[in-house]
């Protein structure tokens, strides 16, 4: 889950890394009065969370509160890769000598934490990999032993910085890295950590990204931001269908059912897991059928979590029927999802047999799901239909 | 009132033992008993979480405790 | 002969009053496995299908002397120190079927796990499977259904979706051809043991003749596989399953497991499939066609 600047600006402050004096504003008036508290000439930063704001025009440097409230406005219509701005974060412009870059992520090969700096920041830091790859290093850092400066200072040393430099950086370098471990982070970066004229070292600019599964651990530090549940911060912000299913799945902790996606299409899909729930979500599609929804059941959901799930997909405008379907489960058991699946038509005031297209669930406790589906008359078929096959068959139902 | 797909029934004697309501309330994973002072409880809104594990069969004295799959009758 | 486990295994559930824990145990013990107990703080001297439960697991190693593995299955938030415990505790081989676990948690456990020389599977995985020997974890389900699914063999398969682990499996029974050792490996961004580091295992058990792995969008794991046979002129054939073609279409969308997230075109499913063929991997549309193109490649053996 990304932070805005401003937000990480916050975080980082909270941990007394240097900044420049700043604040963020949220109309042309702010902007002039903010002016005003600002020691000299000043940048107006566009908040969104994507990246190519300075392509897009939405970062502009003003020398008088007049023109702050001018470029204010300009800014703030711009739209960034689809996204509209959150708000303007106007900071001190102080002139700068050099800049660095620093940034901390996971390594899922050798399973750390990598700490990659350079001393040439401010540009794309894979083009400096590139081109200068003796001006950036990668270090990677235990997650288990106690965290010390030296492996901030040895990063830096390997891209040629000595002197004051190296020792000034190094505590900045070193909160990151412990910010990164605290906040559950997945990346940590300070692009660009400038070394301004007067040889004082700031952050200028900085990203952060939060494991989502981690947010409710820091549930503290993200009301502090302001940063509330319902904001997923995903590539597009969910709709309120997909918001409901995340109500869903947080039910209770039972297995998953509930991270849906939402498609245009009329046949809804109850479908799992992981690696099956792409697999059948290619079939329909492969067969001209329309989904109303990507979804994942997994983890041997409760009845409750599958009950509530279909109940949302039927809820859904324009859904007609729901084709149920899985790869052979092992852990999520077919007449706990059938009990679900029922159960949720039922409480939807609507028929199963006419609802549940088909029912195509093949594996642990199946004789018992498939008792439950007889008696309620739903249509289902075991492992000798494929997976595509099924998908299929609950295509055709919709003609 | 029964689920929509299970019942459980205690046979009253069984039920009343507070031992024996202690021991079902922490076998069931899904929380279907609760030990209350008077003897074992069954918790209506759990019913149809059962997952037929039978931990609750082996707990009690043989046959005082019954699940009843409604689905089969 | 098979990989990890065999009938002889014997191992522990940490975790085991719980729903899925439970669950899991009856399974295990219906296939033949060898749980010597159980863990549940708080809730020692009772039993679960005559498996004996303890407050920590030092009390099981005292009561049973070492043990191999241990099945982690306890809430998320839990799950680290659990498996600490068993790592402290001497246990060389544990299979996390938790969800929803933290990378930074993960990354803490593999480390330990290193330093002490231990393996870890998973998290977010189904265990694993030495048909007709003993498995370990939920994979395949109640011991009938596995029984259907699994069959002893030659082919080993990897998989970062349990369930497509039975899938591949039961369609390879189904097509004649057997299993050695089936792994659930977890299909989370920081994984205790990879594709590449199961290889070895593999390479090294005369009974495995070939490869059967699931693979799908996300991640660098089917590109370190593949570095991983050129580097070492595998012996093994190895035949992939790539699902979620169509999420070339949407770049950034969180899918399935937290590892499939499209981050950038190298790890788009038609780059990876590129580089997989490059170093010699098979790669199936459906997975229907695995058998066939698994029985081709082991004629030109
Ligand atoms: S069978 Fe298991 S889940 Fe059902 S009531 Fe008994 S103990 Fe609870």
């Amino acid at each position: 889950m990304r932070f805005y600047e401003y937000e990480a600006k916050a975080l980082f402050r909270k941990h007394r890394l240097p900044l420049g004096a700043g604040e963020v504003v949220n109309s042309a008036d702010e902007a002039r009065a903010a002016f005003g508290r600002l020691a000299g000439p000043a940048v107006l930063k566009s908040q969104v969370l994507s990246g190519g704001r300075m392509k897009a025009g939405a970062v502009k440097f003003a020398d008088s509160a007049d023109e702050a409230a001018a470029h204010f406005d300009a800014i703030l219509p711009i739209v960034v890769k689809g996204e509209s701005a959150r708000s303007i974060l106007i900071e001190e412009k102080s002139p700068v000598a050099q800049e660095y870059f620093v940034a901390i992520t996971w390594d899922g090969r050798r399973k750390q934490p990598v700490l990659v700096f350079s001393d040439m920041g401010g540009i794309d830091i894979e083009e400096v990999a590139e081109k200068h790859p003796d001006h950036v290093s990668k270090t990677h850092f235990s997650s288990i032993l106690p965290l010390t400066p030296r492996i901030a200072k040895e990063a830096i040393g390997a891209t040629g910085v000595g002197g004051s430099a190296l020792n000034k950086l190094t505590p900045i370098v070193f909160e990151l890295m412990k910010i990164f471990l605290e906040y559950d982070l997945t990346l940590a970066e300070i692009n660009p950590l400038a070394r301004l004229e007067n040889g004082q070292f700031i952050v200028l600019d900085g990203h952060i990204d939060m494991e989502a599964e981690a947010r409710g651990e820091h549930k503290a530090l993200l009301d502090e931001l302001g940063i509330g549940d319902d904001e997923t911060r995903q590539a597009r912000p969910p709709t309120e269908f997909e918001l409901a299913g995340a109500r869903v799945n947080a039910v209770d902790h039972r297995g998953v059912a509930g991270n849906v996606v939402e498609f245009d299409g009329n046949l809804g899909l109850v479908i799992g897991a992981g690696g099956g729930s792409l697999t059948l979500f290619d079939a329909v599609r492969k067969h001209g059928g329309k989904p109303a929804n990507y979804c994942e059941i997994g983890g041997n959901p409760s009845v409750g979590k599958a009950k509530e799930l279909t109940k949302l997909i039927l809820s859904k405008p324009g859904v007609e029927k729901i084709a149920v379907m899985m790869n052979v489960v092992s852990n999520t058991r077919v007449d706990i999802v059938a009990r679900g699946v029922v159960k949720g038509c039922i409480e939807a005031g609507k028929d199963p047999a006419e609802t549940i297209a088909i029912f195509r669930i093949p594996g642990a406790w199946e004789d018992e799901g498939f008792k439950i589906l007889e008696k309620y008359g739903v249509e289902y078929c075991d492992r000798s239909v494929s997976m595509y096959d099924a998908a299929g068959r609950a295509v055709a139902k919709m003609a | 009132m029964a689920g929509l797909f299970i019942d459980i029934k205690v046979a009253a004697e069984v039920a009343k033992n507070p031992e024996t309501a202690r021991k079902l309330e922490e076998v069931c994973p899904v929380g279907i008993f609760a030990a209350r002072e008077s003897g074992v409880e069954i918790v209506d809104d759990n019913l149809d979480e059962c997952t037929l594990c039978d931990l609750c069969l082996e707990a009690a004295p043989s046959g005082s405790v019954e699940i009843i799959k409604l689905y089969e009758a | 002969m098979s990989i990890l486990i065999s009938k002889d295994t014997r191992f522990i559930v940490q975790g085991i009053t719980g729903r899925e824990a439970v669950n899991l145990t009856r399974e295990n013990l219906d296939y033949g496995a060898k749980i010597v107990g159980g863990v549940t703080p708080g809730r020692a001297g009772r039993d679960v299908y005559g498996v004996p439960v303890y407050d920590c697991v030092r009390d099981v190693v005292e009561a049973h002397g070492q043990i191999e593995g241990s099945v982690v299955s306890v809430p998320p938030r839990f799950t680290k120190d659990a498996v600490f415990e068993a790592l402290e505790n001497g246990i060389q081989l544990i299979v996390v079927v938790t969800e929803n676990i933290p990378r930074r948690e993960v990354a803490q456990m593999v480390e330990l796990a290193n330093l002490r020389g231990a393996r870890i599977i998973g998290p977010n995985c189904l265990g694993m499977i030495s048909p007709e020997e003993a498995k370990m974890g939920g994979v395949g389900g109640p011991a009938a259904n596995t029984r259907q699914a699994y069959a002893k063999g030659h082919i080993g398969v990897m998989s970062r979706s349990g369930g497509m682990t039975t899938k591949i499996a039961s369609t390879l029974t189904a097509a004649g051809l057997g299993q050695s050792t089936c792994v659930s490996i977890g299909g989370d961004a920081i994984i205790g043991t990879t594709y590449a580091e199961l290889m070895p295992l593999f390479e090294a058990d005369p009974e495995t003749h070939a490869i059967a792995i699931y693979s799908e969008p996300g991640g660098r794991m089917e590109a370190e596989l593949a570095e991983w046979i050129q580097a070492n002129n595998s012996r093994l054939p190895v035949v992939a399953f790539m699902a979620g073609r169509f999420m070339d279409e949407m770049k950034g969308m969180r899918f399935g497991h937290a590892g499939t997230i499209v981050e950038g075109k190298e790890d788009t499913t038609t780059e990876k499939i590129k580089r997989m063929e490059a170093a010699g991997i098979s790669v199936a549309e459906r997975i229907e066609e695995i058998p066939a193109l698994l029985r081709k490649r082991l004629e030109e053996v």
